[in-house]
C-alpha cells in the first residue's frame, strides 16, 4: 500500500479496516478493486509465460517409423499405432485404395481417443461429440477447438512410413 | 445543482471505475484463452501480440487501480 497512497499519520489498520460505516463502502471497493488488479496481473503473468515459452521453443525431431503395410487395411479401414513416442497414439485410415491419412487420436479438447466413423467418413470423439473432417483433421463440430494434429507418411517398399506430426501442440 | 453529498459522489466514481477495470479483465481473460488455444494449435507468432496487449490491458487496470486508491484516500482522509 506504500507504493500508492500518499504519507499519512493514519495507521494501516484503520485504511483497510474501518470502523465507521460509511468508509467501509469505499475500503470494501478498495479492496475488490485490487483484487481485480492482481487477477489482472495474473493475466499478464500467463501471456508472459506462453511469450517465454514460445520463445525458447525447439523445433522437435521426430523419427522414421513403419506403421503398417499398403495392403495391411482395406480400403474405409482404420488402424491404431502410437506415434512418434509409445504415449503417443494415432489412427491411420485408407481413404482409398492409394491414399491414406494419419493424426493423432487424441482429441484437441479433453485428450479422449477419436475413432474413425465410416459411414459419416469422419472422426468422432465419444466424449463430447466432436467430429473432425478426415480430409484434413479440421474440427466440422463440437467443442474442439483445434484440428488434429498429422502424421506425415510415405510409402517406400510396400510400407506406409510415419516420417513427422505436423500442428502438433508445443 | 448536483445536490448528491461529496461521499457518494466518489463512490459513484469509484463505481465507474470498478466497471471499467471488470470490462477490461474481461478481455483480458478472453485474450489470454485466445493466445493459449493459438499457442496449442503450433501458432506460435500470437505470443507477442497477445502479450503486448495483455501489458496495456493490465496498466489500464493499475491506473484506474490508483484513481480509485487517490479518490478513497482524497474523501475519507481529507
Amino acid at each position: 500500500m506504500g507504493w500508492f497512497r500518499k504519507p499519512s499519520n493514519t495507521p494501516l489498520w484503520r485504511d483497510e479496516f474501518s470502523v465507521f460505516t460509511a468508509d467501509e463502502r469505499y475500503v470494501n471497493r478498495r479492496q475488490f478493486t485490487k483484487f481485480l488488479t492482481l487477477t489482472s496481473f495474473g493475466m499478464l503473468v500467463g501471456n508472459l509465460w506462453i511469450l517465454a515459452r514460445s520463445a525458447f521453443h525447439r523445433v522437435p525431431t521426430y523419427p522414421r517409423m513403419a506403421i503398417a503395410a499398403t495392403d495391411e487395411i482395406a480400403v474405409g479401414g482404420a488402424k491404431t499405432f502410437t506415434y512418434p513416442t509409445a504415449d503417443d497414439p494415432c489412427i491411420l485410415v485408407r481413404t482409398g485404395s492409394d491414399s491414406y491419412v494419419a493424426y493423432s487420436q487424441k482429441c484437441t479438447h479433453l485428450s479422449c481417443a477419436v475413432y474413425y466413423e465410416k459411414e459419416q467418413n469422419r472422426f468422432e470423439c465419444p466424449c463430447h461429440q466432436g467430429f473432425f473432417s478426415i480430409a484434413d483433421g479440421s474440427v466440422v463440430q463440437g467443442p474442439p477447438q483445434r484440428a488434429l494434429p498429422r502424421v506425415t507418411l510415405e510409402s517406400k517398399d510396400g510400407q506406409l512410413v510415419a516420417i513427422r506430426m505436423e500442428g502438433e501442440s508445443a | 445543482m448536483n445536490t448528491n453529498p461529496p461521499q457518494n459522489r466518489g463512490l459513484t466514481a469509484i463505481d465507474g471505475a470498478m466497471a471499467l477495470i471488470v470490462i477490461l479483465l474481461i478481455v483480458q481473460i478472453w485474450l489470454l484463452s485466445a493466445t493459449l488455444e493459438s499457442y496449442l494449435a503450433g501458432h506460435r507468432e500470437a505470443a507477442l501480440p497477445g502479450a503486448i496487449i495483455s501489458a496495456i490491458l493490465f496498466s489500464a487496470c493499475l491506473g484506474l487501480y490508483r484513481f480509485v486508491d487517490r479518490i478513497d484516500s482524497d474523501i475519507r482522509r481529507g
